[in-house]
């Protein structure tokens, strides 16, 4: 394999040009992306930006208005079973079968990927395993927490040992230890050369696992690349927060060609050189409650689709 | 539409998990139609049948309890069908999203509406096999004509289940689901021949009559376990074969389009 080692791998999934209408509203506005194996693939927006209705289209749930998607090299359109069998779907709301028992949940789910009986059980053991439900295998669903029923949906999107895992916001209302566990996993997937699609609208997390990431906002896509560089390019190194914006700084902050965000009066100064910007800020606004901190995707997200609440 | 390709042995998996779910309480499951069975001989047989006297049938007389047995089956193989395809798919597909999971899987929404279905005839079958059963201990059951029951439970069963299924596809919420129930199944389930003979209805009852598919499901039964076979039974079963294809296809198609967005 020596001679190949420079071949740029096969794309795991090509989306060119998707477009979703309802009923005339456009929900998805030409969207191009690719996703390759051994990659975390993210995709971010807020609510109703337009992340399921993509993902939903990617394993032929949602029916593509125009454009088209291949998955390891198959049409969506004319190939969906082929194509699932080798997807894990995690999706955003719970759909286990309440009437079961974690271990039956995914003995089960085993069965529509045409799993032999022993072999459906042997890897529902693997993947308890993987997510720490060791001490959950027998307790039926509804005497779950909502961390477990998450991680359990996590394994069950495992239970096919898929080559392209789809991870629809896979952490939302989960503490931090159930969190971490499960970014874990998704770690451990890359290592094993499979791809991710993750949605999320948790800027830690996409900047965490994301290789690539795009931005949705309004069916579009406002933004695409490599979480760090995106924050270098959008809004520097540091942010600086003035608590109580005056007319003085405002205009000091013009003078001096630094770019800012005012909501609320609280002003986000987007700094590249924060030793020389924290120390005259400081100097005009003594003890007024500001903050250093390190410029993260957020802000990037902020910039880009606004502070405004969404729906 | 291309039912070919779309709809495979995977149908079973949908089957399978329906069936594994009613083993989480399957004393309850099983106890109803035997229970129900118990009721219904009590009543009619014991209280009502002693007023009623003997039935004319076919030329010959039988007790109230005999005449009607096989429209208690046949109203078991209704309610269980029906039922299953009514509320057990409403909330699977509504409340427990259980086909949202199916169809990240190779699983096509053929497969599971089939599988649904299938279970839904599975079900009504087995309560009639097992109403059947205790109907034989008490007496009431001429064989073997009788074993006609069942491959007439499962194909009564599949036709009862699509039009259960067709109401669930076009019910927006959990309780529109209460109308088919009293506007079709209470007419059905009274004036179908279950438990007094059509023949003696005005003639636009008895037309009214002949339109309900459990009025020939009734017939069927009746033929098979009062141990009278008549020619005209045969074509009933072609009508109502012919009627589970045809509803069986419609719940597809209008299941299809509320689940695809």
């Amino acid at each position: 394999m020596a001679v190949t080692e420079d071949r740029i791998p096969e794309p795991v999934i090509v989306a060119s040009e998707l477009v979703k209408k309802y009923d005339g509203l456009v929900a998805l506005d030409h969207i191009s992306f690719e996703i390759r194996t051994a990659e975390c693939f993210g995709i971010l927006g807020p609510n109703g930006a337009g992340k399921t209705t993509a993902v939903r289209m990617l394993y032929g749930f949602t029916p593509i208005t125009s454009g088209s998607v291949r998955v390891f090299g198959l049409d969506v359109a004319t190939d969906a079973r082929r194509i699932k069998m080798r997807i894990g779907v995690c999706p955003q709301e719970d759909n286990l079968d309440p009437d079961f028992s974690t271990l039956k949940n995914l003995t089960n789910f085993a069965r529509y990927f045409r799993m032999p009986a022993r072999k459906a059980l042997r890897r529902a053991e693997e993947v308890i395993d993987l997510l720490g439900l060791q001490d959950k295998r027998g307790e039926v669903i509804t005497n779950l927490s909502g961390g477990l029923k998450r991680r359990l949906l996590v394994a069950r999107a495992l239970i096919n040992d898929p080559d392209l895992l789809i991870l629809d916001e896979p952490t939302t209302g989960l503490d931090p230890q159930a969190r971490h566990q499960i970014w874990d996993s998704i770690r451990e997937l890359k290592r094993a050369d499979k791809a991710v699609l993750l949605t999320t609208h948790n800027m830690e997390e996409a900047t965490l696992l994301c290789d690539r990431l795009i931005i949705l906002d309004h069916g579009r896509i406002v933004e695409q690349g490599v979480p760090e560089p995106l924050i270098e390019k959008h809004i520097g190194t540091d942010v600086i927060e003035i608590p109580s914006a005056s007319q003085e700084i405002i205009a000091d902050l013009r003078a001096r060609g630094l770019e800012f965000e005012l909501h609320r009066g609280r002003l986000y100064v987007h700094s590249r050189d924060r030793d020389r910007d924290y120390g005259w800020i400081r100097s005009e606004a003594p003890g007024s409650g500001l903050t250093l901190r390190r410029a993260t995707l957020e802000d990037v997200f902020f910039k880009l689709t606004g502070r405004e609440l969404r729906e | 539409m291309t039912l070919r390709r779309d709809i495979s042995l995977l149908l079973f998996s949908v089957w399978r998990r329906n069936f594994e779910v009613s083993l989480v309480t399957w004393h309850t499951n099983l106890a109803a139609p035997l229970v129900e069975t118990t009721l219904y001989v009590l009543a009619f047989g014991m209280g009502l049948g002693a007023y009623v006297g003997k039935m004319p049938y076919a030329g010959a007389q039988y007790s109230y309890i005999i005449f009607i047995a096989p429209g208690m089956i046949s109203t078991t193989i209704l309610f269980h069908a029906f039922f299953s395809c009514l509320y057990g798919t409403f909330v699977r597909m509504y409340f427990q999203k259980t086909f949202d999971a199916m169809l990240a899987t190779p699983l096509t929404i053929e497969d599971i509406i089939a599988g649904e279905l299938a279970w839904g005839a599975t079900k009504g079958a087995l309560a009639a096999t097992l109403m059947l059963a205790l109907l034989s201990v008490f007496g009431l059951v001429s064989y073997p004509t009788g074993l006609l029951v069942l491959p007439l439970a499962f194909l009564g069963g599949l036709l009862f289940a699509a039009f259960g299924m067709i109401f669930t596809s076009i019910s927006p919420t959990i309780e529109v689901l209460d109308l088919p129930s009293f506007l079709v199944i209470t007419p059905m389930f009274l004036f179908s021949g279950t438990f007094f003979p059509v023949d003696n209805l005005p003639a636009w009852a008895r037309f009214l009559s002949g339109l309900s598919p459990l009025t020939h499901v009734v017939y069927i039964a009746r033929g098979a376990t009062l141990g009278v076979l008549r020619a005209d039974m045969w074509p009933r079963a072609v009508v109502l074969a012919v009627l589970a294809a045809g509803l069986s296809y419609l719940s597809l198609v209008l299941m299809k389009r509320r689940l695809i967005k």
